[in-house]
């Protein structure tokens, strides 16, 4: 692995996103506007909306980074340029890194400005600290990335790899506690809450919420995370073949 | 004369429970024009893919520059253009040399250097999205000229482009041949074939034969590849 090469990696995605300052906008104002859709959806109820406010900031990045990027690893599958890099001298930690450089940069202003909306003026309360709940989203971003790129290998199709989102994520919203607390779910959908990670992403987000810091539940939370977000890059790099059939 | 640049033995390569490729054997000269012909289909890609080492092959061996087709320092030394452009084409053509020099570890003048020599230097800062079919072919051959390779494998190069500029390509391969470059080139069109040292024809995914432009003509006694290719395809019909 080259640092040279990662970064000329990263540098040459963000080019390529800065071609399409759509996508760019809808990344970053996408996620306030429904953050505030949120907001005067649950106007009779500001307790709900305290209740997910914080946890929608820090999964919105996971959403959107799992898109763009298994779409933009499926072009580089079909236009023929990743089988051009994987005959050069390039690592395949090299493109993931810096896929995961660029996209990270992306998910920090796109956390900035859905907690700026949220807290500064949607009156969100976060009872713990403003920067554990980006850093969070950050993270959550690059387990979306992580994801996204091990899941564009089973996607033949852009119809395909759009497909992903509903079959993947929104499952995992609907019994990550956000719907509903865990305890009161069926037992197998409980057990099956606890092998998916957007359920430690919400768990240390409302937390956080709440007044916790980066100790205890949410430490084991983030390092769940982690894991969750390095096992599916190293899934990933399986994934890419320098020989195929 | 130098080892060879490719060594193929019993090459055997296996698609969909068919074979594309069957105990194929031959050698590519090091510091020549190796042109590799024949129809659409006929297995050239897939041959130039294992050269490369990007093909899962299903026997035999294929040696390039004295290493097993494929190895990591072999990444540095062959060039590979497949016949779909494959550059981004959201980047300007700058953009994509410099990315893939970095790759390479190639010195940025080479940027402009391999720009020029694919006719390219007045488009350097256009987007590739913008440009025709030809230009984006001409990108991607500039890209695997980038890092200077000892063998450069090129996929059709040439197709859909205008008549000058197709010579002035093949002037070029000449002038990298010449340097001490070897070029295994496909085509499947015959008239390439006079300016290549060496022949490769296929069909069906077989050999008609592998040696000495002059050789072929000689042995065949054809007034051209053409003709020399459908007398070895009657020939082996009648065999």
């Amino acid at each position: 692995m080259s640092p040279q090469i990662t970064l000329a990696t990263a540098l040459r995605v963000v080019g390529q996103l800065r071609r399409d300052p759509r996508t760019i906008a809808m990344l970053v104002v996408v996620p306030c506007v429904l953050v505030a859709l949120l907001r005067y959806v649950f106007d009779g109820q500001p307790e709900t909306f305290q209740r997910i406010g914080v946890p929608m900031v820090g999964i919105f990045p996971l959403v959107s980074m799992f898109l763009v990027t298994s779409i933009a690893m499926l072009r580089e599958r079909t236009t023929g340029t990743l089988e051009r890099l994987m005959t050069m001298p390039l690592a395949k930690l090299d493109l993931l890194a810096g896929y995961a450089l660029a996209f990270a940069v992306i998910a920090v202003v796109q956390a900035a400005a859905v907690s700026a909306v949220a807290i500064g003026l949607l009156d969100l309360h976060v009872a713990g600290s403003t920067a554990l709940v980006v850093a969070l989203a950050v993270l959550n971003a690059l387990l979306g990335m992580a994801l996204g790129l091990f899941l564009s290998a089973f996607a033949a199709t852009e119809f395909q790899a759009v497909q992903f989102m509903p079959a993947f994520l929104l499952p995992q919203l609907l019994l990550c506690g956000i719907l509903a607390p865990r305890d009161s779910m069926s037992d197998v959908l409980r057990w099956l809450s606890a092998v998916l990670p957007m359920t430690y992403a919400y768990d240390a987000l409302s937390r956080v919420a709440a007044g916790d810091g980066l100790r205890g539940d949410v430490a084991v939370d983030v390092a769940v995370l982690v894991a969750a977000a390095l096992a599916s890059l190293a899934l990933g790099a399986a994934t890419l073949r320098r020989r195929t059939a | 004369m130098s080892s060879p640049a490719v060594e193929i033995a019993g090459l055997q390569v296996v698609r969909g429970g068919r074979p594309v490729l069957d105990g194929l054997s031959l050698t590519v000269a090091s510091g020549s024009i190796t042109g590799l012909l024949g129809p659409s289909g006929c297995g050239k890609t897939t041959l130039m893919r294992c050269v490369v080492g990007v093909q899962v092959t299903a026997g035999g061996t294929v040696t390039v520059l004295g290493l097993p087709a494929g190895s990591p320092p072999l990444r540095r030394r062959v060039g590979y253009v497949t016949q779909a452009p494959s550059v981004y084409a959201d980047l300007t053509v700058r953009e994509n040399l410099r990315y893939f020099a970095r790759v390479l570890g190639a010195p940025a003048q080479r940027v402009d250097e391999v720009a020029a020599t694919v006719g390219l230097e007045g488009q350097v800062d256009a987007l590739v999205a913008a440009l025709s079919g030809g230009q984006r072919a001409r990108v991607s051959l500039a890209t695997a000229l980038l890092g200077s390779p000892e063998l450069l494998v090129l996929d059709e190069p040439t197709v859909g482009l205008d008549p000058v500029l197709r010579i002035e390509l093949w002037d070029a391969f000449r002038r990298l041949a010449d340097a001490g470059s070897t070029l295994l080139v496909s085509s499947h069109v015959m008239d390439e074939a006079e300016r290549c040292d060496d022949l490769i024809l296929m069909r069906d995914g077989e050999l008609l034969a592998a040696e000495p432009r002059q050789a072929l003509i000689a042995r065949t006694g054809a007034a051209d590849v053409e003709q020399a290719f459908l007398q070895l395809v009657t020939g082996r019909q009648a065999a």
